[in-house]
């Protein structure tokens, strides 16, 4: 589903690698925790995964394609594969809850009648049915997020890529959207989490993989944070 | 292709920077007008090269005591001339018939001219008109009831060099206003880009092609050369009505200058509604692939 092989990133304006050597593999329908203290990669692990960027060393592929040799027309169609949630939700303020969930739809040219049909069932799956024509301003941080989680998920990708979703949630409401991205896994979906919050991998026990300064530390199955938490 | 989506996305980016969008379609505007004008110029050109060259190129301008035996034998030798193709007797009541005609609008210029201050001439053309010393060699100046031998081909090329210069200098005006033109079509579209990165980002993300991503910034330049295309076209229609119809009428009717036609004005309007789509869409694009990441 995911393969890194001795993947090395570097940004032309650091000398050290932002991510150094890393290889792994992730299968479908995986639930995977990526942890590491500030500045250890996992933002351009995931870049990476959606060809935001390219490695400067190494092969990728994702859904048995290789990255390094896509061709840039080809890049929409592996990110209809994917979805991505961010630590600030990336929503659009000036539409609607349902607004945007279907931009997501209307820009890859799904039917119109498939968008009135799929909206509403994804807005009910995470929880905001009665809010759909709200905006953004309107919501509390944990929907917002489901908002994003849901624009993310509604076009059923095989894999969703999470950047510490729960960055800005308290951790009760936290706890929520964990739920959710649980519910979303057991879909088939890979889920691929970028996180510090420890509470949250101690307690879900999934794969851990841990970066540091750019190299692969750990790959645990049920893993834990840390040791000494 | 959703097209409401794209024309609610363009017309929303013309909305949001009204100022760059009025400055960008005043700026295609103007720049199109004066190509348009340029390429008027240069069709007028065309029309008074035949209307002047094919008529005359050499004029024998005859002295005011000119004996009728003198005038036969200067007709009898241009008659003999191999060199002549075609030559015309203008009398002084002709000469200035033609001049009170050319100068209608200005009677006051007419009223000062007496009846017989304009010359009697020849009006010769020549099989070869590079050929004028020849005729000027077999008619000197002063002599046998010749007054002056003019190579009006020679007035011609003055007046024609005067024209091509204004022809010259309209285009590269209009050419140094289409760079101003450009770059700012380029500035407004990354303006516009940025505004809406919001919206492009999670385009990105979820996977819309680049092509609908950049439709909307290229249409919206296209809108914008569409209307700075029609402003021009309305210039070029207002310049022939109010200026060129009702100040230039006399030379017109007189046929030193020819007139501008409707047809064209409709023959070169196409031209520009293309150039102001065309070069508007061609620089949103260029920008949209250097500057912006789409
Ligand atoms: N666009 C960039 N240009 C240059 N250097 C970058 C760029 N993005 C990231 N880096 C550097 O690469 C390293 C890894 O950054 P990255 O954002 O992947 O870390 P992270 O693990 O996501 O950190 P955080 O937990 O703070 O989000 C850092 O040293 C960072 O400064
Ligand atoms: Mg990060």
């Amino acid at each position: 589903m995911i393969e890194l092989q001795h993947v090395t990133k570097v940004y032309p304006s650091s000398p050290r690698p932002a991510l150094d050597d890393v290889s792994m593999q992730i299968d479908k329908g995986e639930f995977v925790f990526l942890i590491g203290s500030s500045g250890s990669g996992k933002s351009t692990f995931l870049r990476l995964l959606l060809k935001e960027d390219s490695p400067t060393k190494g092969v990728i592929k994702v859904n048995d394609k290789t990255l390094n040799t896509m061709s840039k027309w080809q890049v929409p169609k592996l990110r209809r594969t994917m979805g991505c949630v961010f630590q600030d939700f990336r929503l659009l303020t000036n539409k609607t809850v349902a607004e945007n969930v279907a931009f997501a739809l209307e820009v890859i040219n799904k039917p119109q009648r498939t968008i009135k049909r799929v909206v509403p069932e994804v807005l009910e799956m995470v929880g905001l049915d009665g809010k759909e024509n709200r905006l953004p301003g309107e919501l509390s941080g944990g929907e917002q997020q489901r908002v994003a989680i849901a624009r993310a998920f509604v076009n059923r990708p095989l894999v969703l890529l999470a950047d510490e979703p729960t960055g800005n949630l308290d951790p009760e409401t936290s706890q929520d959207i964990m739920l959710l991205l649980e519910r979303i896994n057991r879909t088939g979906t890979t889920v691929v989490m970028a996180t510090h919050d420890y509470h949250i991998v101690d307690s879900m026990r999934r794969r851990v993989i841990e970066l540091n300064d750019g190299i692969l530390s750990r790959d645990q199955s049920r893993g834990v944070y840390g040791l000494g938490r | 292709m959703r097209v409401n989506f794209v024309l609610s996305e363009v017309a929303a980016g013309l909305r949001r920077n009204l100022t760059m969008t009025v400055a960008m379609i005043l700026t295609t505007g103007i720049s199109l007008g004066l190509m348009g004008t340029g390429l008027l110029i240069a069709n007028m050109i065309g029309d008074m090269r035949e209307i002047y060259y094919d008529k005359i190129q050499v004029s024998i301008y005859l002295a005011d005591g000119i004996t009728d035996p003198q005038r036969d034998a200067i007709a009898a030798q241009l008659d003999s001339s191999p060199e002549v193709k075609d030559y015309l007797y203008e009398s002084k009541a002709d000469a200035y018939a033609r001049f009170t005609q050319q100068f209608q609008e200005q009677p006051a210029l007419i009223a000062n001219t007496p009846q017989d201050a304009l010359p009697e001439s020849f009006r010769v053309e020549l099989v070869n008109p590079q050929r004028y010393p020849v005729i000027a060699e077999q008619f000197p100046n002063g002599q046998n009831g010749v007054d002056e031998v003019r190579d009006e081909g020679d007035f011609l090329d003055r007046l024609f060099s005067l024209l091509n210069g204004a022809r010259n200098a309209t285009i590269a005006v209009a050419v140094v206003q289409a760079l101003a033109a450009l770059l700012l079509i380029s500035n407004t579209i990354q303006l516009a880009a940025f505004n809406r990165r919001n919206e492009t980002n999670i385009m990105r993300l979820v996977g819309a092609s680049r092509w609908y991503t950049q439709l909307p910034f290229i249409l919206e330049a296209a809108l914008a050369g569409l209307i700075g295309a029609l402003l021009a076209i309305g210039g070029l229609v207002l310049t022939k009505i109010l200026f060129v119809d009702k100040t230039l009428a006399g030379p017109i009717k007189a046929g030193i200058i020819p007139p501008v036609d409707w047809s064209a004005i409709a023959a070169i309007s196409p031209v520009i509604a293309a150039a102001g789509v065309g070069l508007a869409a061609v620089a949103a694009y260029v920008t949209l692939r250097l500057y912006v990441r789409l």
